[in-house]
């Protein structure tokens, strides 16, 4: 009988090969779903926690020091180098000396490229050599007679056959060939300090007579005809009225300011803006007694200068106005990671980093802005090695009086960045204390970048504490009358409708806040303090009243009801306060409250927080009042009828049972606000003036991490320090709302075990 | 009750209660203002207001008249007044201003004023004053004297209106003839010609010999799409040469007339002589128009047409890949892995995922898709183009993808409440007829979950619509030349950067050069984007509804 059945099925018997082999394809494809969608589900989850690896994987380099690695290692013929340079692509050196012999060479075998024969003055001695600074790659010698020769290294680029790159190098004659006439006396020049530009080239030497003498060469283009030029020249001396001998003299790329060591260790600034009238400004202790100035460099930029010493340690000086407009050097930083006499200093280029060589043969990397050593190990030369970094930072060669050469390749790709720089005040060139600055990118090219992270930090801060003292309030009493109070038919209409504003874009919330709120709350300032006070006052009097009124038309709204009456209520304070405005302002304010306020001292921005706080606030509340909501709506029945049925008032039982009950969820609902306002990005953008500024006044902007990263990070270079520092900032502030939404996450899941045991 | 002293009433705590009523009446008040606010000013842009003519007395100037329309009226205390160099006279506290359009900027240098209300002297509606709407240099009002061909007077008087409008069809037509020319078969050349570069450089790197064969068949091509470029231009020269034919005379409000070339026009009327029902006509049009058109004039006029087409798109490609991942992510949570502390940590991370500030993904986007992911197509498959980027920029698809990835949590959020709403039973029911894991996954548990699903996917389409921050970084412009859809293949643009409804808000309210006359459309383009967004919420709200009610029958 069940055979007979079986034949009649239409399904296959259950143990015939069309069966087994169903029923085995069945259980493969049963497989394929388990292995697919586990797959599929992971790699999603990979996805998502990748976003944090891939942020942390950008911003690792950042933290990461220098490194170096011999590239090359022979010797040359040149003995007793007394400068080297390197060109930007690590291929060409050019070394000079004090006998005048100035040759190019293979900075990867030493092999000679070009050797430059100088227009030297016959049978007269080099006294004195001294370099610009290195952008300009311009040199001078200067003889026993008082006179000096110029010159410039430069370096053509061609590419002859497609993509191999040749360079030519070649030296140039900025002031001609012939020698210039320093000192009129015709005495020795014993030391040499030079810089030039298209428009002026200044020369000043020491005599050994302790007479300083300045020479400047300006060329002025004829307004008529670009070729045709005029010099002039203007000429001073500075005698020195001192017994110690002057050790170095250092003149800025700018040819304004001049600096001279002398071996007692003191520090001189001569103000040379005007050439012809040298003025001394200050002479200063550099160093404690018993140590010595061994090295005296410009920082890229020629506004610090870098003073290394005898005990290792390298101060960094720069000139800082006072509140009277006089300058004055201070020792910003030290540096004291080396134990011996510092050799040699090299400048970075556009960075304001420096290399350093003492004299046990260590070399040393540094960056003055973030305050970090970031390498020190040895070079491996002896004594009297000379060195050069390269225009792009990312090799040193070096030699030794014998000729023997090294080149090193340096990775160091962020020194601007350390936890000093990011977080803490720091001394910036040209300021006159130490401040917390964002401003990461200028014109020019020596340019300090500023990366303080403090001031944005603190503009998130500041937009997310006012947003939520308007937030908070409004939502979380809001939500307490919906979940507690509303009769249920309102409640359906007004919940979903404050809900719903969750969904708004915020681009529209930030325009809106940005041209329509901003200029109103600027025009009627009065009225609107006015309706934050009038506010409450008018509820409280409208309740009031409300119980004076006859019974009877009381009774035709029911309780719950209580907001839908105080609509009309909100729209006339609202009303009245802005036409009351310009009354207001006339009588306590002389009309004008803003200027009112600046002639107080309170600066005044028309996009300010008081806006932000406003519109971000407005934003935030649908969030708060959702998840209050829920917390409260869903405290037990049996609680809150317990307590009313022990004769509590409805308002005793909120307070003492039900908000203690929902507290964990009102929290977390907070901290989620909180989260929102912080990685908030459209409404701060566009709201704010974006000025990084420190400051809680309520009437001033400020540049939140979110608004920076969306104007910055688009023109950031790949790669960059800027680009890793925005970064940075995104990372920071996935950290915080991650926090912030993971402690509200693990409160409101305690919160849910607990209703469901009560 | 009503017999209570206040002390008494304050003790039961009746003010708290109704302290708290006040702040659901504000909450209330600010969201449906604030909707009303978009609504009005964004849908009254639209309507073609009425143009006056004032006499006006200011004591430091002539007296003028002023052919403009209204746009806001304030009261301004005298001595914020004082400061923008009005001096009302003395004793009078405050004064009441208007800020009128008056157009004309080519002439005017400003088109929008501000007027005290004390100094003006005669307000009329003159019948014949006629608005323009130009193409460039923005409205233009006036009375219409004449209508001009190749500088003849063919009209005035009462024929100058009627000459007009067949005129103005006619150009209108002219003008939309040169757009087809320019963007469609000039552009078909200016691809193929890029396409032969494209092939050139690709022969050089594959070492293909010079001179041999491939190089002068791409040269052959190269004159073909030359002659045919000839011939186009020389057809546009005779449309444009059509075109400049006709011009206008104006007479503006300080007397001058002025002659205006009608290839300049876009559209000219009369608002004082038009009735209601005209006025309706005129404002419906003007509404399609500014859907379904292009925008002019750095954004600030014109239509939005491109900016709906790239959202729509971006958050279709967005709606096409969260999809999947997010239910397959869902389900794996709820029915594959294993319950236990560590899916419960996952979880919590992906429900926080969703409050992670839309600008880190941003971030992410732009280091991860476009620099990453994009540069290494362009190394490997995009050889040839480099060093112009294709996918190594930001462009449309990494948008969607940077998007797909914020909104994933949202997906799977719901997807997961709606797979632990099916009901034992079901499950249970289906495994004891022997059904597998996989079958009864798919024939009855996902057809279930499918409003959940749906849910989630509005609720992601509707916060992708919105987001603007993260967009900046992965392919948003402020002007698009080209959509990502056209007619050359392979028609479907996925690297092509795009145009979005939200950065059009910002863009045009923050970045642009005018913004008091930009700004009535970026109320017009906040509405559409509102209401778009609340329509999907709302459905995804209507279907939760309907779902919660299925699944509490599927229960009973």
């Amino acid at each position: 009988m069940v055979e007979h059945s079986l034949q009649k099925s239409v399904l296959p018997a259950p143990n015939s090969p069309v069966a087994i082999r169903r029923r085995a394809w069945r259980e493969f494809k049963d497989r394929l779903a388990r292995y697919g969608v586990t797959i599929g589900g992971m790699s999603v989850i990979f996805a998502i926690v990748l976003i944090f690896f891939y942020l942390l994987y950008v911003v690792m380099p950042l933290f990461s020091g220098a490194d170096i690695e011999t590239k090359a290692q022979y010797d040359t013929k040149i003995s007793n180098s007394t400068h080297l340079t390197l060109n930007e692509y690590n291929d060409v050196a050019l070394t000079l000396d004090m006998q005048g012999k100035v040759e190019f060479f293979d900075a990867n075998n030493g092999q000679a490229l070009l050797d430059v024969k100088l227009p030297l003055p016959k049978q007269t001695k080099i006294t004195s050599f001294s370099k610009g600074a290195a952008t300009t790659g311009v040199f001078a010698y200067g003889f026993e007679n008082g006179k000096a020769l110029v010159f410039r290294q430069d370096y053509k680029i061609s590419y002859p056959t497609g993509t191999t790159r040749k360079i030519t190098p070649a030296i140039l004659y900025p002031l001609g060939k012939n020698t210039l006439t320093l000192d009129a006396k015709g005495k020795p020049l014993r030391l040499l300090s030079v810089q030039s530009n298209a428009e002026q080239t200044t020369l000043i030497g020491l005599t050994p007579d302790n007479r300083i003498v300045l020479k400047s060469v300006i060329r002025e283009e004829n307004f008529m005809d670009e070729d045709a030029s005029t010099t002039t020249e203007k000429t001073a001396t500075i005698k020195l009225d001192q017994k110690e001998s002057i050790t170095h003299l250092q003149m800025d790329i700018d040819q304004r300011e001049l600096y001279l060591a002398d071996s007692a260790g003191f520090i001189s600034y001569f103000d040379i803006s005007k050439v012809d009238a040298p003025r001394l400004i200050q002479k200063i202790k550099g160093v404690p007694a018993g140590v010595n100035i061994t090295t005296l460099e410009f920082l890229t930029g020629g506004i610090s200068i870098l003073v290394g010493r005898s005990d290792g340690q390298i101060d960094q000086w720069f000139p800082v106005r006072d509140t009277s407009n006089n300058y004055t050097l201070h020792n910003v930083r030290s540096f004291n990671d080396q134990q011996s006499a510092i050799i040699a200093i090299s400048p970075e280029y556009a960075r304001k980093g420096f290399l350093a060589l003492d004299e046990a043969g260590q070399l040393a990397i540094y960056h003055t802005t973030a305050h970090r050593t970031l390498l020190v190990e040895p070079l491996g030369t002896e004594k009297n090695a000379v060195m050069a970094i390269s225009p792009r930072a990312n090799g040193v060669i070096s030699m030794n009086a014998d000729g023997q050469t090294k080149l090193t390749h340096i990775d160091n790709e962020h020194p601007e960045i350390s936890w000093h720089s990011l977080w803490e005040k720091v001394w910036y060139e040209s300021r006159d204390k130490p401040e917390y600055i964002w401003q990461s990118s200028s014109a020019s090219n020596d340019f300090e970048p500023k990366f303080s992270l403090s001031p944005l930090t603190f503009g998130t801060i500041k937009a997310a504490f006012y947003a939520m003292l308007v937030a908070v309030p409004l939502a979380i009493m809001g939500a307490i009358f919906t979940a507690y109070f509303m009769s249920p038919t309102m409640r359906t209409f007004v919940k979903p409708t404050i809900e719903i504003m969750e969904a708004l874009p915020t681009v529209i919330l930030g325009f809106l806040a940005g041209l329509w709120l901003a200029p109103i709350i600027e025009g009627n300032l009065p009225g609107v303090f006015s309706i934050l006070i009038l506010l409450p006052v008018m509820t409280v009097l409208t309740a009031w009243s409300w119980t004076k009124l006859p019974r009877r038309f009381r009774e035709s709204i029911p309780d719950g009801w209580e907001a839908a009456i105080l609509v009309p209520i909100v729209i006339l304070v609202g009303i009245v306060s802005m036409m009351a405005s310009p009354a207001l302002e006339l009588w306590l304010f002389d009309g004008n409250m803003p200027q009112w306020l600046n002639d107080i001292g309170i600066d005044f921005d028309q996009r300010n927080s008081l806006v932000v706080g406003l519109v971000m606030g407005f934003a935030v509340i649908p969030t708060i009042f959702s998840i209050t909501e829920d917390a409260i709506f869903s405290v037990p029945k049996h609680l809150t009828v317990g307590s009313l049925a022990l004769g509590a008032t409805p308002w005793q039982t909120l307070i003492r049972v039900v908000l203690l009950t929902a507290s964990p969820g009102i929290f977390s609902a907070v901290m989620i606000g909180l989260g929102r306002a912080v990685g908030e990005t459209m409404i701060v953008l566009m709201a704010t003036g974006n000025t990084p500024i420190m400051d809680f006044n309520i009437f001033e902007g400020f540049r939140a991490l979110s608004a920076n990263i969306a104007v910055e990070m688009p023109e950031a270079e790949v790669a960059s320090s800027h680009y890793r520092v925005l970064f940075l900032a995104a990372l920071v502030l996935f950290m915080a709302t991650f926090v912030f939404n993971t402690v509200a996450e693990i409160v409101r899941q305690r919160l849910r075990t607990k209703y469901s045991s009560l | 009750m009503s017999n209570k002293s206040f002390s008494s009433w304050y003790k039961s705590g009746s003010p708290w209660v109704w302290l708290n009523a006040g702040a659901v009446s504000v909450s209330l008040v600010m969201v449906v203002g604030l909707l009303l606010l978009i609504a009005v000013r964004g849908l009254g842009h639209f309507w073609p207001a009425d143009i006056m003519s004032i006499t006006y007395h200011d004591p430091d100037k002539k007296p003028m008249t002023l052919i403009a329309e209204a746009v806001e009226t304030e009261v301004v205390t005298a001595a914020r007044l004082q400061k923008v160099g009005v001096h009302l006279p003395e004793g009078q506290k405050t004064g009441e201003r208007h800020l009128l359009k008056v157009g004309n900027r080519d002439y005017f240098g400003l088109d929008f004023l501000w007027i005290n209300q004390l100094w003006v002297g005669e307000t009329s509606y003159p019948k014949d004053l006629i608005a323009i709407e130009r193409r460039e240099w923005g409205n233009f009002y006036g009375y219409l004297t004449a209508v001009k061909q190749q500088g003849k007077v063919i009209a005035t008087g009462d024929k100058v209106w009627n000459q007009l409008q067949v005129r103005l069809k006619r150009s209108n037509s002219l003008v939309a003839k040169i757009k087809e020319i320019e963007k469609n078969e000039i552009g078909k050349i200016n691809h193929g010609l890029e396409e032969l570069r494209l092939q050139k450089r690709q022969d050089e790197l594959d070492g293909v010999a010079e001179g041999s064969l491939a190089y002068q068949q791409i040269e052959e091509e190269r004159k073909q799409w030359n002659v045919q470029y000839q011939g186009l231009q020389k057809q546009l020269a005779d449309l444009y040469a059509e075109l400049n034919r006709d011009q206008i005379m104006v007479k503006i409000s300080d007397g001058r007339e002025v002659e205006l070339p009608l290839a300049k026009v876009v559209d000219v009327y009369r608002p004082n002589a038009m009735n209601v029902g005209q006025k309706l006509a005129f404002y419906f049009e003007a509404v399609w128009k500014f859907v379904s058109g292009e925008p002019r004039e750095a954004n600030t006029e014109g239509g939005i047409f491109p900016a709906i087409f790239g959202t729509v798109m971006m958050v279709m490609i967005m709606a096409i890949l969260v999809t999947p991942f997010g239910v397959i992510a869902a389900v794996y949570l709820r029915e594959y892995a294993t319950q236990g502390p560590m899916i419960r940590l996952i979880r919590i991370a992906v429900n926080n995922l969703a409050g992670v500030p839309s600008i880190v993904y941003g971030v992410f986007g732009l280091g991860f898709f476009v620099y990453f992911l994009g540069g290494n197509i362009d190394e490997i498959f995009f050889q040839a183009k480099l060093p112009s980027p294709t996918f190594g920029a930001p462009g449309m698809l990494w948008a969607s993808l940077t998007l797909a990835l914020l909104t994933v949590p949202v997906v799977i959020v719901a997807t997961e409440e709606g797979l632990s709403r099916i009901p034992r039973a079901i499950r249970e029911g289906s495994l004891a007829l022997g059904a597998t894991k996989a079958e009864t996954l798919w024939r009855t548990v996902l057809p279930m979950t499918a409003p959940a699903m749906m849910t989630g996917l509005i609720l992601a389409v509707a916060r992708a619509a919105g987001e603007v921050a993260p967009l900046m970084m992965v392919g948003v412009v402020k002007l698009a030349p080209t959509l990502a859809v056209d007619n050359i293949a392979p028609y479907l643009h996925l690297d092509r950067q795009f145009m979005h409804l939200g950065f059009h808000i910002y863009d045009v309210g923050f970045q642009s050069p005018n913004v008091e006359a930009a700004r009535p459309l970026v109320y017009a383009t906040a509405f559409l984007l509102v209401m778009i967004i609340i329509i999907l919420n709302m459905s995804a709200i209507s279907i939760r509804n309907r779902l919660r009610e299925t699944s509490k029958a599927s229960e009973n």
